[in-house]
């Protein structure tokens, strides 16, 4: 009896004990995928649904096709400036954040002593939150406030940065580096660190300066970091929300009204949940062609070799 | 013989010593120099920080008075006292504390299943699930609050800490994170359990998770402050002050007590001193995880 199942035994066990895994993979994934079906994937797919509806939460919502699209690019009087504004917060932050990031990586990394202590002084503000840092420095710019009395002591025939519309995001800028920079500042700082000493000091013995070895050596090394580090910062500057929140709400005017702060406005003071919607779809879109492009533009300035 | 050919060395020896000196010497007043400026540069830029403790401090009166005084006239450390008692912080800092532990706890448990089975067990659909978690990374969150609400809304959730808490715990990029973590583990350590009769469970818990305790110290820890400083899902989720979390409380405190800045500098301190405390204790241990996995930051 033995000598004729034993052949059906072994093929089967392959099988049986396959099956038994991936039951095993199922328990263990269930509550992960639980999670990101109710909270991930179906926000994803209801999300679109509503940009093609006039859902305003007061009426049963009803299918207007791409009206809701339609409205933003041709009869939205201030959707070009919410874009407009959105792409310029983006632009300066991430190419002042990723410049000042690496300037200071590379100052701390050339200290001799103490440089913990000078990256936890400028990493701090990234652990503490937005609204708290923004209601901080609203302190600091408010009408009679800090900044303004300095820039009256210096003689500097400035308006309040609050207050005037070519300014505002210049305020916002300004916080959003000082609360975010630390991040790719340690970044960048650990991934110099990683740097052979030999290919630098190989560089010093052949002639190489300074800035020689920084741009021909150190920042082709931590192209990679650089690359991460601009990608990940451009998702989340393209949805600013919480400075503007406190700090301008959008104003004055509608100079600082940003994507993140329009569906905000949109969707929970307005009610319009399917307008908000399409305009979510839009900031998706941007995410994507921003990746997308800077996917493409690493291959002219990324180094990777392993 | 020894002595002719030790006198040229040592003397060249000694020469190239005293030229290092001197080197040392300018080389060393660049160092101060380099730190000097560094020092100008942190102190320019910890001054937020010191005008906030310093308006906490102070009457009201004094927060705007011309000219800008840098120092309180007089210390009011009782201010925190008021502040706390005036809007209800301590239920704030309450409601922040469970929230945060609250996800974090769930988001490690959750993510280090998923990411045993994405990296030792074989199913069918792996990779394509893997494809789709990845693929949510560049999702906005403010796309996803507008159907999180209308769902926390139809359920009853609406002000509630299962509502706050149970749609930001599943975090796709924890699965993730780990899941690389785990691939890098030997199987040998678990083929061995695994002859023993050990349960996979088991082989998770005792040798999965002591392994990867960096790399789930790291998510732990971003994860506690991004949902410590979280704003937009509780501003939409919460519509009293009993279930407000801190930054939601600071700007009620903000619209409500439009002036009362000695109390709202009061509160945000009271809100960063978690975040701080953390950064300075395990800022050595942020600053070698960070490249682990490239970056953690965000959700």
């Amino acid at each position: 009896m033995s000598q004729t199942s034993e052949p059906l035994a072994t093929s089967r066990r392959p099988t049986s004990m396959a099956r038994r895994e991936a039951g095993t993979a199922i328990l263990f994934l269930l509550p992960s995928l639980i999670g990101f079906l109710a909270f991930m994937l179906f926000p994803i797919v209801a999300s679109l649904g509503l940009s093609f509806t006039n859902w305003s939460l007061l009426a049963p919502p009803s299918f207007v096709g791409l009206a809701n699209f339609q409205r933003l690019f041709t009869t939205d009087p201030i959707f070009f400036t919410i874009l407009g504004n959105t792409l310029f917060f983006t632009a300066e932050y991430l190419v002042l954040n990723i410049v000042i990031s690496i300037g200071l990586a590379v100052w701390i990394s050339s200290l001799k002593i103490g440089q913990r202590w000078f990256r936890v002084i400028f990493f701090m503000p990234t652990f503490t939150p937005t609204i708290a840092v923004s209601i901080v420095w609203l302190l600091i710019f408010t009408p009679g406030g800090l900044m303004d009395y300095v820039l009256d002591l210096l003689q500097v025939n400035f308006p309040n940065l609050l207050l005037d519309p070519n300014l505002a995001m210049q305020a916002v800028i300004v916080v959003t580096l000082w609360a975010s920079v630390g991040y790719n500042m340690i970044l960048f700082n650990a991934a110099l660190d990683l740097v052979p000493q030999s290919y630098l000091e190989a560089a010093k013995i052949d002639g190489a300066n300074a800035w020689q070895r920084f741009w021909y050596i150190r920042l082709p090394m931590i192209s990679p970091t650089i690359f991460f580090g601009t990608v990940m910062t451009a998702i989340t500057a393209l949805q600013v929300f919480d400075q503007i929140f406190v700090l301008t709400s959008g104003g004055p005017g509608s100079s600082t009204a940003t994507l993140g702060y329009a569906i905000y406005q949109n969707g929970f003071q307005n009610y319009q949940m399917g307008y908000a919607s399409s305009m979510a779809w839009v900031m998706f879109v941007l995410i994507m062609m921003l990746t997308g492009f800077q996917f493409w533009l690493q291959r002219k300035w990324v180094h990777y070799d392993s | 013989m020894t002595a002719e050919t030790a006198s040229p060395a040592s003397s060249a020896k000694a020469g190239r010593k005293s030229r290092r000196r001197k080197r040392s010497a300018a080389s060393i007043g660049l160092d101060v120099l380099n730190h000097g400026l560094l020092c100008v540069v942190a102190l320019f830029f910890l001054f937020p920080f010191f005008w906030m403790v310093s308006n906490a401090v102070r009457g009201n009166a004094e927060v705007l008075a011309i000219p800008p005084r840098l120092f309180p006239n007089e210390w009011q450390w009782g201010n925190f006292v008021e502040a706390w008692l005036y809007l209800p912080f301590g239920q704030f800092f309450l409601n922040s504390a469970i929230v945060a532990g609250s996800v974090t706890a769930i988001t490690v448990v959750v993510s280090a299943l998923a990411a045993y089975a994405f990296a030792r067990l074989r199913f069918p659909g792996r990779e394509g699930i893997l494809v789709a978690y990845l693929g949510t990374l560049m999702i906005p969150q403010a796309m996803l609050v507008i159907p999180l609400f209308l769902i926390i809304s139809r359920v009853g959730w609406i002000n509630t800490y299962q509502g706050l808490i149970l749609p930001m715990a599943f975090s796709s990029f924890g699965a993730f994170l780990l899941r690389q973590f785990f691939l890098s583990i030997p199987k040998e350590l678990e083929e061995a359990a695994l002859i023993d009769g050990a349960s996979r469970l088991r082989i998770l818990v005792s040798i999965f998770v002591p392994m990867a305790m960096p790399a789930i110290g790291l998510l732990s820890l971003f994860t506690f402050i991004a949902q410590w400083n979280n704003f937009l899902w509780p501003l939409i989720v919460v519509n009293g002050m009993d279930k407000a979390t801190l930054p939601l409380g600071l700007t009620m405190f903000q619209t409500q007590q439009g002036t009362a800045w000695n109390y709202i500098m009061a509160g945000a301190t009271l809100s960063m001193i978690p975040g701080v405390i953390l950064a300075v204790i395990l800022q050595q241990f942020i600053y070698k995880g960070i490249t682990i996995g490239s970056g953690f930051g965000g959700r």
